[in-house]
């Protein structure tokens, strides 16, 4: 079992947790995922790591709540316990050798950006960050970010904080106004990625991004994951989750996200507000 | 008594009911059923099923035990040499291992060798027992993957001394016998069970645990374990290549039978992993695996189709799955091979392209090779495409550990029968060694490598 020893609510629909994963902890790197499992009955879902500290043999997890699982993990406490926990998975990113980075984020994938963030400031690269989320009240680890930014840029799309307007819009100005950016991360929904990898695309600048597919197994069994990248299949799992975001078939992607989701909504209205059990009431 | 010409049947669900649930399909013997068919054994005193066994498990002998209903000796001549019977008079293909070499095969039906070690081992099963566990005295050893070779090593190892701990990247232990193989073929209690007296045998398991990413194998001798043995199987699925492959609705078979068996999907939504089946499937391939996954899908509700490119007798399954399967509804459309996959605007499967194929000259298999008729082509409706032609194997620990040798299929390379491979105290066997094969073949590696890996650590000392 897994032990949840700190849980923070970032957002209303944004939880962070602290797992005990000692054998995690000691070799996961910025970019790896793990796949958990909540009980007995619960599907794997795929996350990355966002943190972890090495001697306290802990991993950090963020996720927003959008589906049932993660609406049942949102609903664990601080004592709970995972039942299943298993990684580090898929390639780590590669973080040496870049002098200036502007790293992007949208909504959750916040949370995914700030490891690599971290990892590229403590390399010594110049990192410009940008997040942004739909409203102020759904905008994560500023604090964080900052503390490991050279400049800080924040966006909403309604205005109510920061720039008024999409991430890209910073991503384009900064774009214009440095001419020596040698990558760009950007980790957020899909229509996001697509957008600055069509954006990076125009400046010649390269642009990873890190792909959220569905998955079962995350060591290349199942094959569920698989996306299409410069024209050849790929598994998510255990060739990403980072891919070059120029090369990537984002609306393959999309479409593949996309069909489970009457599952889904059934999954959610059976338990939801009839069991009780997800206290929304 | 004048000899039965034919096995004594084994009782069924019928094909009717079947189809509506999971339940296991063979109900197995009565007691009177085995020992019906134990007389038929003729006790052969040169006897060549032992030959076919890949494990050598001494036959004549065991049903000799039935036949003085000696039951508790009969489970114990099984299980000195196969520690997982109830699970291979399931899917053991006795056709053609034991039962091929069978004398009364020669004029009449075989003895039904994988019915009686089934009912030995259900019988063994079902009684409150306890085992002894043996004190470890002999040293650690790891052992990577909980499938048919990992657990075969691992209860061999302990019951020679050895301290064994098997490190397994899913939730539960079992390999292809929890994830692969489905509940109707193969009750996923009778692997718990299994399991089960392999770790009160003393052998620990550690779940969730990925060799070549939680730890390498370099690690594991750090840790002090003095030799290591690889049984990572043949866990990658392959797929065609052909337009259309990524489409919503095609699955490899691993993924489908995944998420059916391992995460239970067809109980969903009380489980919450999802399926998505639509009224029809076609399963390419005409492996074991085929026809699990045509005969799962025709339980979710689905009209299935087998599509495969050679003929019915070129077939590499099971003759009982086959017959299983048609008897079940399961659709058969032989040499034929799939060009395409068809999609709507949603991306979503709507239909598949094939083309008629006709046989040549045998090819490398020894089976006459399938070559496509030109101008064949046709299409057939389908909602879900479901792709069972092989599996390659699991490169997470060659890729981790690069001092141990592969062949250009991706194999571990390995210097002979015990599976000894380039790197001092690592052994390798089952599917990751010989590329996607039977349970009975792993667990035959399994036993042969836990041979060598004590013969190794013995050496090892005395030296």
């Amino acid at each position: 079992m897994y032990r949840i020893i700190r849980k923070k609510v970032l957002a209303p629909t944004m939880k962070l947790i602290e797992v005990e994963a000692p054998d995690i902890a000691a070799k996961v790197l910025p970019g790896n995922f793990v796949i958990l499992r909540i009980d007995e009955k619960g599907e794997r879902i795929p996350l990355t790591v966002a943190d972890y500290d090495r001697k306290k043999g802990t991993i950090t997890l963020i996720f927003q709540e959008v589906g049932y699982t993660t609406k049942h993990l949102g609903r664990l406490e601080e004592g709970d316990a995972l039942l299943d926990l298993v990684g580090p998975l898929g390639e780590h990113m590669q973080i040496e050798g870049y002098k200036k980075v502007i790293c992007v984020g949208g909504g959750s994938g916040t949370a995914l950006l700030y490891p690599k963030t971290k990892a590229f400031y403590e390399a010594g690269a110049k990192v410009l960050t940008i997040t942004g989320a739909r409203t102020k009240e759904l905008l994560i680890l500023l604090d964080e970010l900052d503390a490991v930014s050279d400049e800080l840029y924040v966006t909403t799309d309604d205005g109510s904080y920061g720039h008024h307007g999409f991430v890209t819009d910073i991503l384009k100005e900064l774009l214009d106004k440095h001419d020596d950016v040698d990558l760009v991360v950007a980790i957020g929904p899909v229509p996001m990625m697509k957008a600055c990898a069509e954006l990076t695309r125009e400046y010649g600048v390269k642009c990873i991004v890190s792909l959220n597919a569905i998955m079962v197994d995350g060591t290349g069994m199942c094959g569920g994951c698989r996306v299409i990248v410069g024209g050849e299949t790929k598994f998510t799992c255990v060739d990403g989750p980072a891919f070059d975001g120029h090369l990537v078939d984002f609306d393959d992607l999309m479409r593949r996200l996309s069909y489970y989701k009457k599952h889904e909504e059934e999954v959610l209205s059976n338990e939801c507000c009839s069991g009780g059990e997800c206290k929304c009431h | 008594m004048p000899l039965k010409p034919n096995k004594t049947p084994m009782p069924v669900q019928d094909s009717k009911e079947r189809i509506k649930n999971f339940n296991e399909v063979a109900l197995g013997y009565s007691e009177a059923d085995a020992l019906k068919e134990a007389e038929r054994c003729l006790n052969c005193k040169k006897p060549l099923c032992k030959q076919g066994c890949p494990v050598e498990v001494p036959i004549p002998e065991f049903i000799q035990a039935i036949k003085e209903k000696d039951y508790e000796k009969a489970i114990e001549i099984l299980k000195s040499k196969n520690n997982l019977p109830a699970i291979c008079g399931r899917v053991c293909p006795q056709e053609n291992q034991c039962e091929k070499y069978c004398v009364m095969g020669k004029k009449h039906e075989p003895v039904a060798i994988g019915r009686l070690e089934r009912w030995v081992a259900d019988w063994d099963l079902n009684r409150k027992k306890e085992v002894k566990s043996i004190e470890a005295t002999k040293g650690k050893v790891a052992v990577v993957g909980a499938g048919p070779a990992g657990l075969t090593a691992a209860a061999d190892l302990a019951k020679m001394g050895y301290k064994v701990t098997v490190f397994e990247a899913f939730h539960k232990a079992g390999g292809v016998l929890v994830y692969g193989i489905p509940e109707f073929r193969l009750p996923k209690e009778i692997v718990k069970r299994e399991v089960e007296y392999i770790k009160q045998l003393g052998v620990e398991l550690k779940l969730n645990f990925i060799i070549g990413k939680t730890k390498t194998i370099d690690e594991l001798f750090e840790d002090g374990y003095e030799a290591v043995f690889i049984a990572t199987g043949a866990g990658l699925p392959r797929f065609m290549n052909i337009p259309g492959e990524n489409l919503n609705g095609v699955y490899s078979a691993n993924e489908f039978l995944t998420r059916v068996n391992l995460m239970k999907a067809y109980r969903f939504p009380e489980y919450k992993t999802p399926i998505r089946v639509g009224k029809r499937v076609a399963v390419i391939g005409g492996g074991n695996v085929a026809m699990d996954a045509a005969r799962t899908a025709l339980r979710l509700g689905a009209e299935s189709y087998v599509i495969y490119r050679r003929s019915e007798k070129e077939m590499p399954a099971r003759l009982e799955e086959i017959h299983h399967a048609k008897e079940e509804g399961v659709k058969f459309k032989f040499l034929a091979n799939p060009v395409e996959i068809i999609g709507n605007e949603k991306g979503e499967v709507i239909a598949i392209k094939c083309i008629d194929m006709e046989l040549g000259e045998p090819d490398e298999s020894g089976r006459r090779r399938p070559i496509p008729k030109e101008g064949s082509e046709w299409v057939m409706e389908v909602d879900n495409v479901i792709i069972a032609i092989g599996n390659s194997p699991n490169p997470l620990v060659p890729r981790t550990t690069p001092d141990i040798e592969t062949t250009k299929w991706g194999t571990i390379v390995v210097k002979n029968e015990d599976g000894e491979t380039t790197k001092e105290g690592v052994f390798a066997g089952g599917d990751i060694v010989t590329g996607a094969a039977t349970v009975i073949e792993a667990m035959g590696a399994g036993k042969r490598a836990a041979r060598a890996i004590d013969q190794y650590l013995t050496n090892k000392k005395i030296m």
